[in-house]
């Protein structure tokens, strides 16, 4: 199937969702279940997407475990989005040099 | 004053759009690492503004998945916008009729709806595109610059950038599930979820979209149930 046709779905798909309840459905939704739902998803899928794929994103386990320490332990410490993902970045490229050193 | 609050919304959003510009540089960086063109990666960005999606929408691109995968995957990763854009309905002013609105849609992202909520008068059209003009060029040029790198850069620094976007979920999701117990504990559940679609016999034969959506939905209703949050403390 052309990229196109999955870029396109994808699209459309998002903007539905995010449209829809600003033309169509304008009533505050009530439900504290589904609040809370909608409160919990981003962190949910998140952390689905990103463990366990990091580890093996790199094609290498140690690289990819480095990458996810480094980058936990400066979020920990509240640095911001970009030292982080610079961070983990480099853990990955240091396990890199190292192991290539080592063996 | 149309093109005066347009100018202030400018202002408003050139930090995020400077921040957008890093991270989808990350997002440029591992689409090429996984195959896809530079321009298509950019395009991409340009027509989807949400880095969870984007990413899961990558994952199925590659997978070569069926367009209903897609679909499920996008209204289940997004379905926050939708409580974000029920919000914003209420903050817009009288005059925003329906093409304004169908515009202002497409540029609610998290920290696009933030700005706009911390605004003390309602919402004009020309200042909401306005905000959303500087995330939008930022969020695709970064792209396009993440993957052009992607593409010359030598493989193991390629690498290296592909964890990039990994980094920032990370740091997106880390204080907060630091702080506030019932976050945490939906990261752990939807974590341990995810390892056994990962690894599990049987389990790691779902197909990648399934998976995400089955671990998501599971993890942030078992939280929901456990900790319902009240209205006056919902933040969106």
């Amino acid at each position: 199937m052309s990229i196109y046709v999955y870029i396109f779905t994808m699209a459309l798909t998002t903007y539905l969702v995010r449209m829809l309840p600003l033309t169509l459905f304008r009533k505050p939704i009530k439900s504290p279940f589904i609040r809370s739902f909608l409160h919990y998803v981003p962190y949910a899928c998140l952390a689905a997407m990103t463990f366990p794929a990091i580890l093996t994103g790199t094609g290498n386990i140690l690289s990819g475990a480095a990458a996810l320490i480094v980058a936990v332990a400066l979020a920990l410490k509240g640095k911001s989005l970009l030292i982080v993902s610079l961070g983990s970045s480099a853990a990955v490229l240091l396990t890199d040099f190292l192991l290539k050193a080592i063996f | 004053m149309t093109s005066k609050s347009f100018a202030r919304g400018v202002r408003r959003g050139l930090p995020v759009g400077v921040g957008y510009f890093s991270v989808s540089f990350g997002f440029g960086a591992m689409a090429v690492s996984q195959g896809i063109r530079a321009l298509d990666a950019a395009l991409i960005s340009l027509t989807n503004l949400t880095s969870a999606g984007q990413f899961a929408g990558l994952t199925l691109i590659v997978a070569a998945a069926s367009l209903w995968e897609i679909v499920l995957t996008q209204i289940v990763i997004n379905s926050r916008y939708s409580l974000m854009s029920l919000a914003l309905s209420q903050r817009l002013g009288k005059n925003v009729g329906i093409p304004g609105r169908l515009a202002i849609a497409f540029v609610n992202t998290d920290e696009i709806f933030a700005l706009a909520m911390a605004e003390k008068e309602p919402l004009s059209t020309s200042f909401m595109m306005g905000l959303g003009s500087l995330p939008v060029l930022g969020w695709t040029s970064g792209t396009l610059f993440g993957a052009l790198a992607g593409s010359v850069l030598p493989g193991n620094i390629r690498t290296a950038l592909g964890v990039m976007l990994y980094g920032m979920f990370i740091a997106i999701v880390v204080p907060p599930a630091k702080q506030e117990k019932p976050v945490r504990i939906t990261v752990i559940l939807a974590m341990v979820l995810s390892c056994l679609f990962a690894w599990a016999p049987v389990l790691k034969t779902v197909s990648p979209g399934v998976a995400i959506v089955v671990c998501t939905v599971a993890a942030a209703a078992v939280c929901a149930w456990l900790f319902p949050i009240r209205e006056e403390e919902g933040q969106v």
